[in-house]
């Protein structure tokens, strides 16, 4: 690589990372005009890059930062005051910016990216297009659509400390991780054998080594850890822009700003948050004229809290807006078919409020072609799972909702409880396990009854299900008669329950030992034994024998507690709709290219969109919309699909006032497929599908009477998505 | 008599103790702790689909390098590295039938007997195609 590359690079990140710190700063001062403080590090900031920018030989790009400097000077010198209008100016500053950087990064040079639309606007602006200070009107706050941030006042405008912070490369730290891991293996396997070793010397030295090993992993995991704020200092900007798409005024607020989770985690966190925080202006928040008629502040409310809880992480986003109509929950979920009636009587306030989270099931009260199909929650919700989490939601008509997710801490090291069945130890995840509960030999047959073919115990009055974990083991049904229960439960000595939690439900494990917990480093299964349910992954025990890890959820479906629950409570969840052989799927009808149905399943997709032909821009050979403040590139599915025949219409260059996108969303990017028109949603069982060789397609079946084929976007769309430079990867690619 | 190609094999150990995995395809003979790695073995006898071994006999296990990590190999024993050359391979007689066609590439005509060469990627896959 020659210097001038590298010099290139370093431009670009550092630009990037001068960037983030320039939308943190405006959005700081559009809550607090009179700072000087926080006016002069954006000043910086935009002087910096245009200095670089002339350094680098990039003159678009320096003249559009010598712009935007002297619209900054005029707010320095009190001409100007800072307002909405030069706020969206100096963003769509930092937007060009990026979109230059991205090309210098690719190709090395600024591009053909068009800003002079852009200096303009800055010029205009500056020239008091915008509102001089004299011209502010006093009283009422302007109607205008506008967000204003508010950090909290013990945490906000804390100096930051440079000079003492070094930079590791991420994969360094991953590297240092997973050798922790192998040294708490090694260490809990010293332990068990400097304790059958009759040498003090020995015993001291391991001891020694043991508390060593537990700082150093401390001091690891430390190092992985990165306060949430990181994934938080993005949300003004979302907010802002999200508010005046929707033409509604928000106040954000954020408590706990220094909570700390691992990395990992708090890459996988940004996507849902992002979700669940546009959800809330756009559905959540009344208008402010409802709201001044509900004797509300015409400013919505929209709260972020995060702490630590019990060893899990809790994240909460709030609104006061108008909450959830559980009624019209209940009644579109009758209306798709999700529940049967019977199901909505026998549903409480709170379950019928989970509904939120099923796939195909919208909150918004209007259905649009485009909007409120119900596409999002559920994607929330199987996002947080993937990482062990949790996500309910509360919500009180007129006053407002409460999304909680809750997270574990770290995912590499967990504390688990070892328990044995045959010869082998178990692992189960600490966070399943409610209690232990321990039956002695004579009381067996009183305290376990056994109802038809299946054993419960009753704990504190109610009916907890028993299952036997080696019963587990054997393939097929599991042999539960009642003479064999019966026979089970005269024949054992002692019973050792574990009562588990998997989602909503309890129930007990029969295990034929219980030993401690340990901390437990989780290692992936192999390719052979990977698909089994049951097991959510390895460990090595103190002793050097490789242990399973229980998935308890998995437990549950397989020993069918958790279904036959299920269809009481009739939340269906995507663990139950596994243990379903033929899964009724929710999949989007669209028509597609050559006149073609397609599908897609609803879960792969975010949102729905609907832009209008002006709102699309041409950057660097691409189309793309401004969307929540991100930028979004569109492709049309027909340019995706490999063998179509050339399109007699592209949808990108007709003449109709707007078009349909499918945004779509992997690995922290996303991407919009513009589609001809959207059809339907419906939910269809994908029995008989005929395979095809066609690339990106996974099969094809009759739905409503015509031959669909099932997409996937996955493979179509892997060299699209991955070509621009994730921002997602940057943002984690620091400590 | 079987043949692994050397450069496939990282290791043999013996002696260590197999965690039985419940459900797993039947060729999977269980979980093997090699130095702090999991590793999956895989019984060549369960996929030849020849008769189990005898309790008594202590089996070796071959630490195959694969695109996912390693993976082992149970074998009866291990005997010696050969130089075989290209002249003395010819591949399996038609009327071969049963797994053992599709798991081998051909023999070896050596002067004591016939080598058979494993086709390692496939002996691999096979097992897991069991399962999916």
């Amino acid at each position: 690589m020659s210097g001038l590359d590298t010099i290139a690079k370093e431009f670009v990140v550092e630009s990037r990372e001068n960037l983030d710190q320039l939308e943190i700063d405006l959005m700081a001062l559009e809550g607090n005009p009179s700072s000087r403080e926080t006016l002069a590090s954006i000043f910086r900031t935009v002087h910096t890059i245009k200095g670089a920018a002339g350094f680098m030989r990039l003159p678009k790009l320096e003249a559009l930062a010598h712009s935007g400097e002297s619209l900054l000077s005029r707010l320095r010198d009190r001409v100007l005051v800072i307002n909405p209008v030069i706020t969206s100016a100096l963003l769509a500053l930092a937007d060009c910016t990026r979109l230059m950087l991205t090309h210098v990064e690719q190709t090395g040079t600024e591009g053909d990216t068009d800003c002079a639309a852009i200096v303009e606007r800055l010029a205009r602006v500056g020239e008091g297009g915008g509102q001089t200070r004299s011209q502010q009107p006093d009283g009422d706050p302007p109607p205008e659509a506008e967000a204003v941030v508010q950090p909290n006042a013990s945490e906000g405008n804390r100096p930051v400390q440079a000079g003492s912070n070094v930079r590791v490369n991420v994969e360094h730290l991953d590297k240092l991780m997973n050798l922790v891991g192998e040294l708490v293996l090694a260490r809990n396997e010293i332990i068990q054998f400097s304790a059958i070793q009759e040498s003090s010397a020995l015993l001291n030295t391991s001891q020694r080594l043991n508390s060593i090993t537990t700082l150093l992993q401390e001091g690891i995991m430390k190092t992985r850890m990165q306060p949430i704020d990181k994934v938080w200092n993005k949300l003004p900007r979302v907010v802002r822009d999200a508010a005046q798409y929707c033409g509604k005024r928000v106040r954000l607020e954020m408590e706990g700003k220094d909570t700390e989770l691992d990395r990992t985690l708090i890459e996988a966190i940004q996507d849902p948050l992002t979700h669940v925080i546009r959800n809330s202006i756009d559905h959540g928040l009344e208008t402010w004229e409802k709201r001044v008629a509900a004797g509300k502040s015409a400013e919505g409310h929209i709260r972020l809290r995060a702490f630590h809880e019990g060893g899990q992480v809790t994240i909460e986003v709030s609104d006061d807006g108008g909450g959830i109509d559980v009624a019209a929950i209940r009644r579109k979920a009758l209306e798709r078919g999700l529940i049967t009636p019977e199901q909505s009587r026998g549903m409480s306030e709170p379950e019928a409020m989970n509904l939120v989270f099923l796939a195909g099931l919208s909150t918004a009260e209007k259905v649009t072609s485009i909007s409120g199909r119900g596409v999002g929650m559920d994607v929330v919700k199987t996002n947080i799972e993937q990482i062990g989490g949790k996500v309910s939601v509360q919500s009180q008509a007129g006053v407002g909702t409460t999304l909680r997710m809750r997270i574990p801490l770290t995912l590499a090291i967990m504390t688990a409880l070892v328990v044995t069945s045959g010869d082998e130890s178990y692992a189960i995840p600490q966070v399943n396990v409610l209690e232990l509960v321990h039956v002695e030999a004579k009381e067996v047959r009183a305290k376990i009854e056994v109802m038809c073919d299946a054993a419960v115990y009753r704990l504190r009055g109610e009916l907890l299900p028993l299952v036997w974990l080696d019963g587990q083991f054997t393939a097929g049904a599991s042999d539960t008669t009642r003479a064999r229960l019966v026979g089970r439960l005269t024949e054992c000595d002692a019973v050792n329950i574990v009562v588990l939690q998997a989602d909503d439900l309890k129930f007990g494990l029969i295990v034929d030992d219980v030993s401690d917990t340990q901390e437990i480093v989780v290692k992936p299964l192999g390719r052979h034994v990977r698909g089994i349910p049951i097991f959510a992954g390895a460990t090595i025990m103190g002793n050097g024998r490789v242990a399973l890890i229980l998935d308890v959820p998995g437990l549950a479906v397989r020993s069918s507690v958790l279904s036959e629950a299920r269809e009481k409570s009739a939340v269906r969840s995507d663990v139950s709709i596994e243990a379903d052989p033929e899964p009724k799927q929710a999949l989007l009808l669209f028509s597609g290219p050559d006149d073609t149905r397609m599908a897609i399943p609803l879960s792969r997709i975010t949102r729905l969109e609907e832009f209008s032909r002006a709102s699309v821009e041409h950057v660097g050979g691409r189309d793309v919309v401004q969307y929540f403040g991100d930028i979004l590139s569109l492709t049309d599915i027909a340019t995706l699909m490999p063998g179509t025949r050339a399109r007699s219409r592209p949808s990108l260059t007709t003449a109709s006032e707007s078009f349909q996108v499918l945004v779509y969303s992997k690995d922290g990017r996303q991407l919009g497929v513009v589609v001809d028109q959207i059809l339907d949603t419906v939910e269809e069982r994908l029995v008989n599908m005929r395979p095809t060789t066609r690339q990106g397609v996974t099969g094809s079946v009759v739905i409503n009477g015509r031959v669909t084929e099932i997409l996937d976007l996955d493979t179509l769309s892997a060299d699209v998505v991955a070509a621009p430079v994730s921002e997602h990867a940057r943002a984690g690619a620091e400590v | 008599m079987v043949g692994i190609k050397v450069e496939d094999v990282q290791e043999v150990t013996s002696g260590s103790e197999l965690t039985h995995v419940p459900l797993a395809p039947p060729v999977v003979s269980g979980l093997l702790n090699l130095r702090g790695h999991i590793v999956t073995t895989i019984d060549l006898r369960r996929c030849l689909q020849l008769d189990s071994r005898p309790a008594d006999q202590r089996p070796v296990h071959i630490i195959l390098r694969s695109d996912e990590g390693c993976v082992g190999l149970l074998v009866d024993q291990v005997g010696d590295v050969w130089d075989v050359g290209d002249d003395d391979f010819e591949a399996p007689p038609k009327t071969l039938r049963g797994s053992l066609r599709e798991l081998i590439t051909g023999a070896y005509k050596l002067d004591g007997g016939l080598l058979l060469a494993l086709d390692t990627e496939r002996a691999l896959a096979f097992s897991s195609g069991e399962q999916t």
